[in-house]
């Protein structure tokens, strides 16, 4: 039991030292010119994010991604509640929001940029573009597999519209969207940073193309390595919650 | 057709009808975008003109070849990974959290470790493709029943023949799903990195007509990436689903 417990950590561990091995073998191999050892990201990181602009970059970087999860969500779960609910439309629209799932949404972009204009409100609208769709397309699901018990008990009980997708649909639903958000979080996160790596003037992508334009190897390899572990360690923490939710059901 | 195919149809129509109008009465400028039968014409004239051919070989060939790359070694790596249990649990944190992280980040460091060629693209489109391959086959071959296995060995079939005849069809359709993902990664991923920095490619052209104001050009190569990836995406769907009916799993 105790063994079970600490097999995934364990497992984390054994790969992050691997990533580093791998990572500091090939600065070995290819030299300072290419790459930056891990230490000396590592210090120029520390460097970086003690630096007065850095906190400039990372709030514009959050503050498009906070309010465009946001908007992901609200949108996200109002139209996976109606699509599950009503099966002509559910059937009619899901597999072009499939479709648009497999579209490289990049070239959409500048279309956003003329539509909204260079700015919070383009990136905004490019991180929801990428978060929405899995928040609809699980939540569809979930609301669609709902038992259908629990849907006569509702039907039984004469519950109306709003007080059953508040007492039945959406409990029963929940560790299915939860999968569906935490997809949405990781989706929207990138949205937003590809949206400021082309046309922008602030944010973090912006600042990993300014590493490119000014050759700057520890530059780029610092923000790389901020977003990577920032990513990872939030994706890590909600599939442990996920994981957890399912577990309960 | 069947009445929801004649929706799905009346659904897009209607948009394009409505982009029409707004675009018609002016409520959406000429600078913003242009009508649809204007882009649908500009779009005939480009593909005829053969002037985009370069551009389109150059996006094709890429994506084929990180493909190509993402399918063998995603296959391969997940048939190993299943034998190699330890070494498979190790990496499963990997692959739990390997779509939370913004592969493209990685594209400015490539750059600067390969230069500025086709490789930063394909090596950023084949690591977006082969872990939804590699996860993919390690599905299907978890899903092989086992008494198929079973059965392979009272015939005393060779490895290979075990391998052939049993494994891989009982895990098509699995091997589809992550060939259906690895296609629309492949893609995404050469276009996108095309168009954060690049010498050419359908990308780069987008991002060249954007920044130089030639909506003549960007909007038909957007409706054209568009309708790439849609028909693609629908024809291996449509694989998907056949194999699935097939297995009565659907």
């Amino acid at each position: 039991m105790n063994g079970s417990r600490w097999r995934g950590p364990r497992n984390a561990l054994i790969l992050v030292a691997a990533l580093v091995a791998l990572w500091q073998g090939l600065y070995w191999w290819v030299g300072d010119v290419a790459l930056a050892s891990p230490a000396a990201t590592l210090r120029y990181t520390a460097k970086l994010v003690t630096g007065e602009s850095f906190g400039m970059h990372l709030f514009d970087t959050m503050r498009a991604f906070a309010i465009a999860f946001a908007l992901s969500v609200v949108i996200g779960l109002l139209a996976g509640f109606w699509l599950g609910f009503d099966r002509l439309s559910g059937d009619t629209l899901e597999p072009m929001i499939v479709a648009v799932y497999a579209i490289p949404k990049l070239t959409l972009y500048p279309i956003l940029l003329l539509a909204f204009g260079l700015g919070l409100s383009a990136k905004v609208a490019f991180g929801v573009l990428h978060g929405v769709i899995p928040i609809i397309l699980f939540t569809l699901a979930a609301v669609r597999n709902t038992k259908p018990i629990l849907i006569k008990t509702g039907h039984v009980l004469k519950l109306s519209r709003s007080q059953m997708v508040r007492w039945i649909l959406f409990p029963a639903a929940i560790p299915e969207i939860f999968t569906g958000l935490r997809v949405g979080f990781a989706l929207t996160l990138i949205g937003c940073l590809l949206a400021e790596m082309f046309a922008s003037q602030r944010g973090l992508g912006y600042l990993l193309m300014t590493g490119i334009g000014l050759h700057n190897v520890e530059l780029i390899m610092s923000v790389t390595l901020l977003i990577i572990v920032f990513a990872a360690a939030v994706s890590v923490l909600l599939l442990q919650i996920d994981l957890r939710l399912h577990r309960r059901v | 057709m069947t009445r929801v195919a004649w929706y799905r149809l009346l659904v897009v129509a209607g948009a394009i009808a409505l982009l029409e109008g707004l675009c018609l009465a002016g409520a959406i400028d000429k600078i913003t975008m242009q009508p649809p039968h204007l882009i649908a014409r500009d779009l005939y004239r480009m593909l005829v003109s053969g002037r985009m051919n370069g551009a389109i070989m150059k996006t094709l060939s890429n994506t084929v070849l990180a493909l190509g790359l993402a399918l063998g070694v995603g296959i391969v790596a997940g048939a190993l990974l299943h034998r190699l249990r330890a070494l498979r649990d190790t990496l499963d944190p990997l692959f739990a959290t390997y779509y939370a992280v913004p592969i493209f980040a990685f594209y400015p460091f490539f750059i600067v470790v390969f230069g500025l060629g086709d490789l930063p693209q394909i090596l950023i489109a084949f690591m977006l493709g082969v872990v939804a391959m590699i996860v993919n086959t390690l599905n299907g071959l978890d899903r092989v029943p086992v008494v198929l296995l079973k059965t392979a060995r009272i015939m005393q079939l060779s490895p290979i023949d075990t391998a052939l005849r049993v494994t891989l069809p009982s895990a098509a359709p699995y091997i589809v799903t992550g060939i259906k993902l690895a296609v629309a990664y492949a893609f995404i991923g050469v276009i996108g990195s095309e168009f954060i920095t690049s010498r050419g490619g359908i990308g780069y052209e987008i991002s060249f007509a954007y920044t130089s104001f030639d909506n003549a050009t960007m909007y038909p190569l957007i409706v054209l990436i568009l309708l790439a990836s849609i028909a693609i995406n629908a024809a291996l769907s449509g694989w998907e689903k056949r194999l699935l009916a097939k297995r009565g799993m659907r």
